[in-house]
């Protein structure tokens, strides 16, 4: 199951290993995506740390983690195109895995219905 | 337009130089490593050729002195001639940069040290603060010094917590990394629901490990916060010292003084409140006020003054954080402020802000029916209004921007603030006319109802500009950084 962030990141959990990324609203509000900054694999972050960057030719907004965990994959594809986070920024253009994961931090998190009506506001 | 190194013809030149009388550097007098394998490959042009380059090449341009350019957070208000004359003067253009410095060198310079002297002075007396440093040579640089000197506060009294620099969310994008560059940590304030610093979450951030807070005021809103003397008692009373980013001075420059606040540090940018040339980069200058307890603290050198009126550059300052900057900032242009102030003395510097605040009231007001406000209060220098109206027919902001220059102006800040979406944010400045204002707003005004009749119309400007819509998105993502031989 899928859960967000008010700080429109999203986070699902399959065996333990959590995969996360920015949500299709905040790729639609932050424009064409020029640049991804991503997170060095094994290093650990609290739940609303910064994990990691995105470029638009608007701006450059941080990307908080949704939960703590230590990173044990990132998604190279998108250093090579960031047009990905884009297209499909809750599919292929997601942006990085975490292990060890802390399973409680899901708790304080939107389910998508929840988050579906913030952003409708 | 042909590049000027496509131009001229080998071995084609301008000028004739004299004969040289001493002995030429030549390729022997460097290590092989440093050596070239080849001659540059410089343009070789006539006279006419580079005059002609240039001359077209400036008509492309858009500046303060060929159109309304109302680019916020930036005040590109009008630059005086005068301040050209001064600086070309031969006794201030040709004085070698490092004769203060030298031993005995200062008696030879009397003139600049005393226009630096009285420029501190002016600028103290504006901000209200016991002394200031002219060496910062940007805004960014001014803010590097101010947190350097807070962390050099903290570590004299052997507090070594203080790790923190609170910044609101109003706050100019350099202060988290000017924070970031002194070694600081940033924590951010949220701003409340009249866009002032939201003095519950500044309680809750407020410890015995914060240095320090940067408050921009006003803030990129184009608001002064009415809390601010609470923010600043707030910080103090935890501890901590407050720095005022004042980038944006112009809004109260003679009829506020920061130091009276209780701020402890600022910086204000010269080259945006007291004109001198700006833009593209520079060159700047971003002197840093600072109240009693940080005078130690100051960059070093300092120019004094002596009993017998005279002028030095002094050094024996144990505690100060060094050099900021070589020979004492940018000096021509504090000399173009010096003028300025001089220009306009002390009930002129009131009516720069009075003019600046009254010009951006009048098109918010004026822009208001068309464009969204979050706020709606009155701003200081400048306006910010969103475009979010325009989105539902598929216009954004960065095509009214693109409009407007087809309108003939130069385009405002978009997307900035990041916390009002789609956002356009005009600074109209104190030296427009009334009747530049309503044209810029009748241009604005008929944007906002072709988005809504003909947004396709919208989406295709400009179509006057020497080229069409950039594609700023494959230049970010695939940059030729290059020049080529052609374009």
């Amino acid at each position: 199951m899928k859960y967000y962030a008010e700080t429109h990141e999203w986070i699902e959990v399959v065996d333990g290993i959590a995969t996360m990324g920015i949500s299709v609203y905040a790729a639609e509000e932050l424009g064409d995506l020029t640049y991804v900054e991503m997170p060095a694999v094994g290093k650990a972050f609290a739940a609303g740390a910064v994990i990691g960057t995105v470029e638009s030719v608007k701006a450059a907004s941080d990307i908080f983690a949704p939960i703590g965990g230590t990173v044990s994959e990132v998604n190279d594809a998108l250093a090579d195109d960031p047009a990905l986070l884009n297209q499909a920024p809750e599919g292929d253009g997601w942006i990085c895995r975490l292990k060890d994961i802390k399973e409680d931090d899901l708790k304080k998190l939107l389910t998508a219905e929840q988050y579906q009506k913030t952003i409708a506001e | 337009m042909e590049l000027i190194f496509n131009q001229g013809a080998a071995g084609r030149r301008g000028v004739r130089l004299p004969k040289c009388d001493v002995r030429p550097f030549t390729a022997s007098d460097l290590p092989a490593s440093l050596r070239r394998g080849a001659p540059a490959a410089l343009p070789e042009v006539s006279e006419l050729e580079a005059v002609r380059h240039y001359t077209l090449l400036s008509r492309l341009n858009m500046g303060v002195d060929t159109q309304f350019y109302p680019l916020g957070s930036c005040t590109m208000k009008y630059n005086p001639k005068i301040n050209e004359r001064m600086a070309a003067l031969p006794g201030f253009a040709n004085q070698h940069p490092l004769l203060s410095q030298l031993r005995k060198g200062g008696s030879l310079c009397q003139g600049s040290l005393e226009v630096l002297y009285e420029t501190e002075r002016m600028l103290s007396a504006l901000m209200g603060f016991a002394a200031t440093t002219l060496q910062p040579m940007a805004g960014a640089n001014g803010e590097l010094t101010s947190v350097m000197m807070f962390a050099a506060y903290h570590k004299a009294r052997g507090d070594q917590r203080r790790t923190v620099m609170l910044i609101p969310d109003a706050a100019h994008g350099t202060n988290p990394a000017s924070a970031a560059m002194a070694g600081f940590d940033c924590r951010e304030i949220a701003s409340n629901a009249d866009g002032d610093v939201d003095l519950d979450a500044l309680r809750a951030a407020l410890g015995d490990d914060v240095a320090g807070i940067m408050l921009t005021c006003p803030n990129t809103l184009g608001f002064f916060d009415k809390n601010v003397e609470k923010v600043v008692e707030l910080v103090h009373q935890a501890g901590g010292l407050a720095y005022c980013d004042g980038a944006n001075f112009n809004a109260i420059v003679g009829r506020v003084r920061p130091g009276d606040l209780g701020f402890d540090a600022m910086h204000v940018n010269v080259h945006k409140t007291f004109s001198t040339p700006h833009g593209g980069g520079g060159p700047g200058a971003g002197p840093v006020g600072v109240s009693e307890k940080l005078v130690p603290f100051l960059p070093k050198s300092r120019v004094v003054k002596h009993a017998d009126g005279s002028y030095s550059l002094a050094y024996d300052y144990p505690q100060s954080i060094g050099y900021i900057a070589p020979f004492y900032g940018n000096f021509g242009i504090l000399l173009r402020t010096y003028t300025y102030l001089t220009m306009c003395g002390r009930e002129g510097c009131k009516r720069i802000s009075e003019n600046a605040v009254l010009n951006a009231n009048y098109i918010r007001a004026r822009l208001a029916p068309y464009y969204e406000q979050k706020f709606t209060r009155y701003c200081m220098h400048e306006c910010v209004l969103s475009a979010r109206p325009q989105t539902r027919f598929g216009v954004h902001a960065l095509d009214i921007a693109k409009a407007l220059l087809d309108a003939g102006f130069h385009a405002p800040t978009i997307y900035f603030p990041l916390i009002i979406p789609e956002a356009l944010m005009i600074e109209p400045t104190e030296t427009e006319s009334k009747e530049m204002l309503d044209r810029f707003c009748d241009a604005m005004i008929d944007i906002a109802k072709k988005a809504e009749s003909d947004p396709e119309a919208i989406k295709r400007c400009p179509l006057t500009m020497p080229i069409g819509r950039l594609d700023e998105v494959s230049a970010a993502r695939q940059p030729v950084l290059t020049a080529r031989p052609c374009c």
